[in-house]
């Protein structure tokens, strides 16, 4: 593949972007609900410490579409009956941060297995195949994005609701339940909330990187700001940049969405590193200088 | 005469009768009594494992009783958690990108608890502001609480506790990790809120930096407790009495110092070292 190659790959569709669009308008929409929540419920997932646990919900979710997209059903509902599972098992067997993490270790590897051979059984059309593994919004069909868009609205709404009882169980379990806030109930509601955001993730972007969604925003918005109301702002507009920026950026071309998502949000997390750390260094320099200040 | 006012304000802040906790067939302690009277502070001493959190878990309703009765600011214990109690946790250092301010460590004790929409209510903001003024964190109550320290944080914690004025105070070693300074603050904190009549119950390793505002001590070990003031409380006779071992109580440089006290596991299963066997 030379040069000319690559820019016919990313630049070709060019001259036809007005038209490529039109047809995309759908998956726009959906990337961007999806980013809007990712970018909101990945302040909770950073919060309680949950990453891995997000990239393990996604594997089973990948499961279930593949079973089935195998048996003949609809393979949204198969995501999400997969990802309800997982995120159950991990709500309930994984309190402990420790348990989780084998729990997920444990799940993770079976939930693979299970959707790879479901993959290779099948035998109908194979561009659908390693799609719900590197994902490719522009092929899911426009009903099933109404669904997913739904899906994504049901969780933004599910999480307002829960926001303050589950924002105080993230920082402090100990003290909300002194409280009188019923923090298994609201532990099992985000996983569930969890679980439907990232079986929609695993349609737009693909099982493998989910957490680009989920995860990057969130992690990117917390080290630039540490307010509760920026936090997840800033967090939410990174996940709607990066993941219709990421499909802007991909119908030019012929290659696929996913990895530009993946890259656009990455490097916002870049940007973001670089301005966190030379903030945390002025803080430092400047209390210091302040704490030196009283000594004759 | 008195008016119903009055006879609130003279009843128990905390009233547990014949309470007891038992764990893996392993009696924590049984046939416990204990009133705290409005204004009162109690401390709860006691080895680690003799099931100090557990007790302040069980006033909260967080902890089944395996028998006995607690009621807390003049109700029975019945549901989880207790917004009427105020609780300060062990101080714990927030991880540095904790997405909070320190203002919002307050606000959660103010609105954490509530479901819906988190649309803020009027009179949440002042409520917040006055709670902050009176723990005298309003100089750092803006900056990310991720960067405050261990006493700065915790003094926002003591707002948090205070945030629906508890008649009832619990603190789980409040002073755990702090320094001499802030130790003294928190303390002033305690004794201030007690002072306005609600009773004071902090569980601590160390009496010291309590001990001048303490009324009683209740010191749980060995399964048993004794209750009383630090003089009578904190002798030779009454530890050794306690632990069924020897333990020495005695004044260094100003402080009180148990020594030989054996801890609540340890003591269970002692066995010999493999020293001894190279010994020989």
């Amino acid at each position: 593949m030379n040069v000319a190659d690559i820019v016919q790959a990313m630049f070709g569709g060019l001259s036809q972007y007005g038209e490529i669009l039109a047809l995309v308008s759908n998956s726009v929409w959906a990337g961007a609900v999806l980013g809007l929540v990712g970018g909101l419920i990945g302040v909770f997932v950073m919060q309680r410490d949950m990453a891995f646990a997000v990239h393990g919900i996604s594997e089973l979710s990948f499961a279930g579409a593949a079973v089935a997209l195998l048996v003949g059903v609809d393979v949204v509902t198969g995501s999400i009956v997969g990802s309800l599972i997982a995120a159950a098992i991990i709500g309930w067997l994984g309190a402990r941060a420790r348990d989780r993490n084998s729990i997920i270790g444990v799940l993770m590897p079976f939930g693979l297995g299970i959707g790879i051979l479901c993959l290779s059984l099948y035998n109908g059309r194979a561009a659908g195949r390693f799609s719900l593994l590197t994902g490719q919004i522009v092929s899911v069909q426009s009903e099933q994005l109404g669904w997913l868009t739904g899906i994504c609205a049901l969780v933004l709404i599910g999480l307002l609701v829960i926001w303050r009882p589950l924002r105080f169980d993230s920082l402090d379990p100990q003290s909300a339940a002194a409280r009188g806030v019923p923090t298994v109930g609201v532990s099992f509601a985000f996983m569930l909330l969890l679980g439907l955001v990232v079986a929609v993730a695993v349609h737009i972007i693909g099982a493998l990187l989910v957490m680009a969604l989920v995860v990057t925003p969130a992690a990117a918005a917390m080290r630039v700001r540490s307010g509760p109301l920026a936090v997840p702002v800033l967090a939410a507009v990174f996940g709607v940049v990066s993941a219709v920026g990421g499909i802007l950026l991909a119908v030019m071309g012929t290659l696929p969405v996913s990895p530009y998502i993946t890259t656009v949000s990455f490097v916002i997390y870049l940007v973001c590193r670089a301005i966190g750390s030379r903030r945390d260094r002025i803080v430092r320099s400047t209390s210091s200088s302040a704490t030196a200040v009283p000594q004759p | 005469m008195t008016s119903p006012a009055d006879a609130s304000a003279a009843a128990p802040r905390l009233r547990i009768r014949g309470a007891g906790i038992r764990r893996d067939d392993r009696e924590l302690w049984s046939g416990l009594d204990l009133d705290v009277a409005p204004g009162e502070l109690v401390a709860v001493l006691g080895p680690s494992g003799s099931g100090k959190t557990t007790l302040l878990r069980a006033i909260l309703g967080l902890q089944e009783l395996s028998e006995g009765t607690v009621e807390a600011v003049g109700q029975p214990v019945r549901r989880r958690g207790n917004r009427r109690v105020g609780y300060l946790p062990q101080a714990r250092p927030l991880p540095p990108e904790t997405p909070l301010r320190g203002r919002d460590l307050v606000t959660l004790g103010v609105d954490g608890h509530r479901f819906g929409f988190p649309i803020p209510r009027r009179g949440d903001r002042a409520r917040v502001s006055a709670l902050i003024e009176a723990v005298g964190a309003g100089s750092f109550a803006d900056r990310p609480a991720g960067t405050l320290s261990g006493g700065e944080q915790q003094r926002l914690r003591v707002g948090q506790a205070l945030a629906d004025d508890p008649r009832l105070l619990l603190c789980d070693e409040p002073l755990t990790s702090l320094d001499l300074a802030n130790q003294q603050a928190v303390v002033e904190l305690i004794d201030r809120h007690r002072r306005t009549g609600a009773g004071a119950l902090p569980v601590t390793h160390d009496i010291n930096p309590v001990l001048d505002i303490v009324d009683r001590i209740l010191y749980l070990a060995n399964g048993r407790f004794t209750l009383g003031t630090p003089r009578e409380v904190l002798t030779t006779r009454v530890l050794s009495d306690l632990y069924g071992v020897p333990v020495f109580v005695s004044e260094v440089g100003g402080r009180l110092v148990v020594v030989g006290a054996p801890d609540a596991e340890s003591a269970a299963h002692h066995h010999d070292g493999p020293e001894g066997e190279g010994a020989a």
